[in-house]
């Protein structure tokens, strides 16, 4: 195989940090290769050196055996590299051909040609067996369509080299798959693919070779087939790694939060979560799990007062939370890891301190009648800094030069603070690198051997299995099944997941029709080959 | 192709001096354009900004006037920046002025038998009153039927003009009189200098609610509210802001400020109700609070900087026959540019040359 890039000895400082230092990376021809790091290890600098939006301050880039020098992503573009960003670079309310259309060049001046560019998006979906309606709107797409439309923007552009930067965490695990299989029929016609994540497992299923940076260096570079997960971990962290789960049989002590009957709908109007009745316990973790978009987000968001149910109720200990208001539901004692820890979670433009009394500004110690008591606030803050090792410069720093993980542990700190007794925590490891996660783990199952009742809702099922005692099966908006640890697995959950077998109706075996031809066969195979 | 970029900077700059030295270079600038118009208009940069020095600081008379002229000013914009500041986009801080000058008008004539202090307490109070209460309708339309406050807020400017315009043609216009004017009002603001200058205790009033205001937006939990609910909606209400609580309150402080504003000028000022009553203080105070960024003491500096920038081209005007509005011209520039030299904080320009793009095949 002949090689398609070499990036050699890549050096890029910034003030302080040696984000890039000389790194080496070859991609061959027709290969998939894995870059993997920790959040920090410089993945995302050095891919933003190929693509152009940093310059090297040291280092040479081959392309095709010539040197180049990429100063602009549109050099990038015109030398066949393209870049599909975590967060897709899509217009919602434009169609997919409108999308691909935007910033090409149109041959006949101010004229779109849309009809030639619908005409390739349908060449090119038929080629890779991509199902790909030009015409439909972006916003009206699931998560994994659009990712396909953003890879085929990238074509037209005459992509070669394909940089994917963390393209799978946003996928439910059945995208996943069709992702990996698109890529591998990708790679079988000439393409060279960057692959850029921390999920370990994905990277040695769809990696030839795998790449491991750490602080700045290529640790190595190996084969995918030669790898372990625990070698990877190893050598990303610079220690060993425990990976056993921590998963305990709950004890069913006094339930903590009831909800029964809740029926809530989305921003769109549309039924959301129907019907959904559980019961929570002192001490376990109840994971939750489901494809994305199946009425996760609203659960959080009702449990929290963020959202109005139609019908149905909450009761938390004996007090009814039936839409009650987010500040009556924080007095209440529930405790809420958003989702989206940037702009829910935290406010990037207030200091470490304040965000750590975001829920508490009104209340002892923290304010008076009137004044905030600046010192006990920063005595606080310093706290949760010291005991969640939050990396910070300072608590007067703004939360938003926090990274995502340090961020995380600032959210779960603050809280756990406030001696909640049940803790909703939505995708509380997403985008977290190994040794944040692990911490974060560590902290929810401490909350749990300390009595609280933790909900997870997290699309990483391994996640799920690893740390509840019980897992719960969303499909559609309806609880399918409560699992004990024991009868949760990958397979049974996802079958659940995909809406086939679970206890509704009286337990009969119940599929809907598009769901057992689609997903359910998926999930078959997804079976068999673990 | 040569294209003019700005790239991200791996950090912001925080340095203090260096944001002074961006701060001072964007007025520097903002004087250099208007010394070029200066020129165009045939008369000498050097003496034209001598001349508007003068004016604004040569002489007690002058620099009082900035004083006097500068107390609106602050007080609309501490209110834009109270409301600006917690994300409630308020605008109607000219009608607000008018509404509470109206009340406070109404307040001093109608219970003229009241012992002087009180009912200058009382005239004091009501403009605020009446500035909170003019906000309160976009604040009530935005909290309980989610309508966007800026047209309302807007529109609102309009109808309080034209509401004080019919009021001093017409029922509230001082008898025997043909001017579009109410009667004197007998209760004032004291003046603290001694004549024929015109300093009122006005300006105190305004510097008291700019230590107010920094206390309320920094050093309370309603401030803190405030704060997030401006800084991030979604993050305020997770953390259990009340949001209509908080849109209702702001915009009630916000409008009470430029009511105060309306009082302090009939109080100090005019003495009575007058058709065109504020010349603009109100859509100028959505200036100074932008050019102080929000911050109490940065508005105190650009109501000071916009006050003698149009007190000492008044002066010009005079001695160089060059129009006053001038100062109008630099005030722009300088909020142009303090406010779009922002992005060189956190963004690096950079000039590059890249060859053409692609097209579709």
């Amino acid at each position: 195989m002949t090689t398609m890039l070499l990036m050699k000895n890549i050096t890029k400082r910034f003030p302080g940090v040696l984000a890039n230092d000389r790194v080496s990376l070859d991609v061959r021809e027709g290969e998939i290769h894995a870059l993997v790091g920790e959040n920090g290890a410089g993945k995302t600098t050095l891919m933003n050196v190929l693509y152009g939006l940093y310059q090297p301050d040291d280092g040479q880039i081959f392309v095709r055996g010539r040197e180049v020098r990429i100063c602009s992503p549109r050099d990038a573009i015109s030398l066949g590299i393209g870049m599909i960003h975590q967060h897709f670079m899509l217009v919602p309310a434009f169609t997919v051909a409108e999308n691909v259309a935007l910033g090409l060049k149109s041959s006949k001046g101010i004229v779109l040609e849309m009809d030639s560019i619908r005409r390739r998006i349908e060449q090119l979906s038929a080629q890779y067996g991509l199902s790909m309606d030009s015409q439909a709107q972006v916003w009206q797409l699931p998560v994994g369509v659009q990712q396909q439309a953003e890879i085929l923007k990238a074509l037209i552009r005459g992509a070669e080299i394909l940089i994917l930067d963390e393209p799978t965490g946003v996928l439910p695990p059945q995208e996943i798959l069709r992702l990996f299989a698109t890529l591998r029929s990708f790679a079988a016609q000439g393409f060279s693919i960057i692959f850029i994540s921390h999920k370990l497992k994905e990277v040695m299923e769809i990696g030839d070779r795998i790449t491991v940076l750490r602080q700045g260096r290529v640790i190595s570079t190996i084969k995918a087939t030669d790898a372990s997960v625990e070698e990877l971990a190893r050598m990303m962290v610079g220690r060993d790694v425990n990976f056993a789960p921590q998963r305990k049989k709950p004890v069913l002590g006094d339930a903590v939060l009831r909800l029964s009957n809740l029926t809530v709908f989305d921003d769109r109007g549309v039924e959301a979560l129907k019907d959904f009745s559980l019961e929570m316990y002192k001490g376990e973790i109840l994971g939750v799990a489901g494809v994305q978009g199946s009425g996760q987000t609203e659960l959080a968001e009702v449990l929290a007062g963020l959202r109005r149910c139609r019908s149905g109720h909450i009761l938390l200990g004996n007090r009814d939370l039936t839409n009650a208001a987010p500040h009556t539901v924080i007095e209440a004692g529930l405790a809420y890891v958003p989702e989206d820890r940037k702009r829910v979670g935290t406010i990037g433009t207030f200091s470490v301190a304040e965000n750590s009394i975001l829920k508490s500004h009104t209340r002892a110690p923290f304010a008076g009648k009137l004044l905030l008591r600046r010192r006990s606030i920063a005595e606080h803050a310093r706290c949760l800094v010291q005991e969640y090792d939050i990396r910070t410069h300072g608590i007067d720093v703004e939360a938003r030069t926090l990274s995502g993980g340090n961020l995380q542990k600032l959210i779960l700190a603050r809280e756990v603070s406030r001696s909640a007794s049940v803790l909703v925590a939505m995708q509380p490891t997403r985008g977290l690198d190994i040794q944040a996660t692990e911490f974060t783990h560590r902290k929810l199952l401490e909350l749990r051997d300390s009595g609280m009742a933790v909900l997870l809702i997290s699309a990483d099922l391994d996640e799920v299995l690893a740390l509840s005692g019980r897992v719960a099966v969303l499909y559609e908006g309806r609880l399918m099944d409560v699992l004990p640890a024991e009868l949760a697995n990958k397979q049974s959950v996802g079958l659940l997941m995909a809406g086939i077998g679970g206890r509704r109706d009286g337990g009969t075996i119940e599929a809907e029709e598009k769901g057992h031809s689609h997903l359910g066969s998926t999930h078959l195979r997804r079976g068999a080959g673990d | 192709m040569l294209t003019f970029d700005l790239k991200r900077r791996s950090e912001p700059i925080v340095s203090p001096v260096a944001k002074s030295a961006l701060l001072a270079c964007s007025i520097i600038t903002a004087f250099l354009i208007g010394g070029v118009l200066i020129e165009i208009l045939g008369a000498s940069p050097i003496l034209g900004y001598r001349a508007l020095l003068a004016g604004a600081f040569g002489s007690i008379g002058g620099f009082i006037d900035v004083i006097v002229k500068a107390t609106p000013l602050l007080l609309t914009g501490l209110g834009t920046a109270v409301a600006f500041g917690s994300g409630q986009f308020n605008i109607g801080s000219e009608g607000q002025i008018y509404m509470g000058a109206l009340v406070a008008a109404w307040v001093d004539l109608t219970f003229q038998g009241l012992p002087k202090p009180i009912l200058l307490g009382l005239a004091i109070l009501g403009g605020a009153t009446g500035g909170a209460a003019w906000a309160l309708i976009p604040a009530a339309l935005k909290a309980f039927r989610g309508v966007n406050e800026l047209i309302p807020s807007l529109m609102s400017n309009y109808v309080a003009i034209l509401i004080i315009r019919y009021l001093v043609n017409g029922p509230m216009q001082q008898p025997d009189s043909y001017m579009p004017q109410t009667a004197l009002v007998p209760a004032r603001l004291p003046l603290l200098s001694p004549a024929p200058y015109r300093l009122h205790a006005g300006f105190v009033l305004a510097l008291c609610m700019t230590a107010a205001v920094y206390i309320l937006m920094r050093r309370t939990s309603l401030g803190f509210g405030f704060r997030a609910v401006g800084a991030s909606p979604a993050a305020a209400k997770y953390g259990g802001v009340r949001i209509r609580q908080t849109v209702l309150l702001v915009m009630i402080i916000s409008g009470g400020l430029s009511g105060l504003a309306g009082a302090n000028e009939l109080l100090g000022f005019h003495y009575r109700l007058i058709e065109g009553f504020s010349a603009g203080y109100g859509f100028t105070g959505i200036l100074v609070a932008l050019l102080g960024r929000l911050n109490p003491v940065g508005v105190a500096a650009a109501s000071f900087l916009f006050s003698s920038l149009s007190v000492g081209a008044n002066n010009m005007q005079r001695i160089l026959k060059i129009p006053s509005s001038i100062a109008g011209i630099i005030q722009s520039i300088v909020v142009l540019l303090v406010l779009g030299t922002q992005v060189l904080l956190e963004y690096r320009p950079s000039v590059s040359f890249s060859p053409t793009r692609r097209t579709v095949d």
